[in-house]
């Protein structure tokens, strides 16, 4: 149970820096660090679902399930890239990009119908009836200019989601 | 045609078992109220939400708790270190063999004493006719050693496996320990019942009861479990804070047993801990005994120097209901809703 930041040299954090685009400073990513040791009950070098899960913040969380799935079996490196998009030096574009990244579950760069009702019954729940989600879906899709059909990509994202002013942003606490 | 929002209501209880976690959950949780009507970027735009999960992964309340923090490291430089070293020689082939030697002396006249007179003084003492329980926060099983010193306490506790069992078994049943079981469903009401029939039985040692049921790392303090404050008699709440400058008497048993925790006790300078016995309290009238138990918990918080938590211990070992997310669901979608109806 030593220091967590004596096992990670300078040289691995320059290199987890530059993968992430320099989205962190030094010290956030040694705070990253520790925080990754501290879920990584087991040493096993990622954090598994289970682990995520633990923390009871992320398991109420509506779409924890979507995002297990694209952080689930992470190692440091990949994990700290994964929250790069929350950091407050990441560009709207790559705020964006995360969340098409939420939505195109199969990764085929397209984000379909089905997609965005998933999300959708995700955050609604029981509360509104299936019937009526795809009816509201269906009906902004419209006003938008799109129908049920259309295939949407990055751009259509950028476009719709490009002046609402998007806030997406995590501290890393920093001892 | 559109509907007018017809909302189902939720069919899961949605009566918290404690206080309101909304209440202390850092506010980007609740989803600023655009006006207007609904658009797809409102629909397609899941930031907060995105925003708070990534908030849990990087930080959160409930883990904090129980992470043992690390004492800065001192001895780094030419003058300190020796003496450092020095420190570990005097506590690990010093301090700890006397430590030892006395604990075995102890036990062998303990329990020499102990099985004859248990025999024959069973059921000659009455000492308490008052009707009530002390509760505690809840560091580490020392918590109890600690607080025995003031009078034979009954306690409730988790069945062990392992040589604290069997200590758990002979030893702690003559002061009438009740025995829980965190793992069983049904467990909940059988101790509830066992509890109440202790604190009514005349001669039975008065019962000390830490309801967060679980140890925490004595910075925070988390949930208090309602059990000891539904039995209608007095509350005498005891504060206790452990001084980390000689030890950290927090036992982290995801990361070390109970062997390991008491041989890094013994082999530090000492134990140093503040114990307040504080105002006994009674539940007021109109108060549920959740709310009884919250206040219950200020007092101790504030006393000790300690920050709340709302999540409950338990969480250690089990995942949180859905019904927290179901609020958090059950509000999006009036949101949704509302929205649609407004041109």
């Amino acid at each position: 149970m030593g220091n967590a930041s004596s096992m990670l040299t300078q040289y691995d954090i320059e290199e987890v820096q530059q993968h992430c685009n320099h989205a962190f400073s030094q010290q956030e990513i040694v705070s990253l660090y520790e925080r990754f040791c501290q879920l990584d009950r087991n040493n096993g070098g990622f954090i598994s679902a289970e682990e995520f899960l633990s923390v009871p913040e992320f398991a109420v969380n509506p779409l924890s399930q979507r995002l297990l799935r694209m952080v689930d079996g992470l190692n440091f490196k990949e994990f700290v890239a994964f929250l790069s998009a929350f950091s407050p030096h990441a560009t709207l574009h790559q705020k964006i990009e995360f969340i098409f990244k939420v939505y195109d579950s199969d990764g085929n760069g397209k984000v379909t119908f089905t997609d965005m009702l998933d999300v959708l019954r995700d955050l609604t729940g029981t509360f509104i009836s299936e019937k009526q989600r795809e009816q509201v879906l269906t009906d902004v899709l419209d006003e938008a200019g799109y129908t049920k059909d259309s295939l949407m990509i990055l751009s259509d994202f950028v476009k719709i989601l490009g002046n609402s002013g998007l806030k997406i942003e995590v501290e890393v606490p920093v001892d | 045609m559109r509907s007018p929002g017809q909302l189902k209501s939720s069919s899961s209880e949605l009566d918290l078992d404690g206080p309101n976690i909304e209440d202390y959950l850092p506010s980007g949780s609740s989803i600023q109220e655009p006006l207007g009507k609904l658009r797809l970027r409102d629909l397609l735009d899941i930031s907060p939400t995105l925003t708070e999960a990534a908030g849990a992964i990087v930080d959160d309340s409930f883990t904090r708790c129980f992470k043992s923090n690390q004492p800065e490291p001192w001895n780094w430089n030419i003058y300190l270190f020796p003496l450092w070293c020095f420190g570990v020689v005097f506590r690990y082939f010093i301090l700890f063999p006397l430590r030892v030697i006395v604990l075995t002396i102890g036990w062998i006249i303990f329990l020499s004493s102990f099985i004859p007179v248990h025999s024959l003084l069973k059921g000659h003492d009455k000492l308490r006719k008052k009707l009530e329980v002390f509760v505690a926060n809840h560091t580490s099983m020392i918590d109890f050693i600690i607080l025995e010193q003031m009078t034979a306490f009954a306690v409730i506790m988790q069945k062990h496996p392992g040589w604290v069992g069997l200590l758990q078994s002979t030893i702690l049943e003559s002061v009438g320990c009740i025995w829980f079981n965190r793992s069983e469903a049904k467990d909940r009401e059988i101790v509830a019942r066992k509890l109440r029939d202790h604190v009514q039985g005349t001669d039975n040692n008065p019962l000390l009861i830490f309801p967060e049921g679980t140890c925490v790392n004595n910075h925070y303090t988390v949930m208090f479990k309602k059990g000891a404050f539904e039995l209608g008699c007095t509350v005498c709440p005891v504060a206790i804070k452990y001084n980390k400058i000689f030890v950290d008497a927090f036992w982290n048993s995801r990361k070390q047993s109970f062997t390991m925790h008491l041989l890094q006790l013994m082999t530090s300078w000492a134990v140093v801990c503040d114990v307040w016995y504080l105002e006994p309290q009674t539940l007021r009238p109109g108060e549920t005994a959740i709310e009884f138990a919250e206040r219950v918990r200020d007092i101790i918080s504030v006393r000790a120097g300690l920050k709340k938590v709302p999540w409950d211990g338990y969480l250690k070992y089990s995942r949180p209901s859905p019904k927290h997310r179901e609020r958090k669901q059950q509000s999006f979608a009036e949101s949704v809703l509302r929205r649609l109806d407004e041109k």
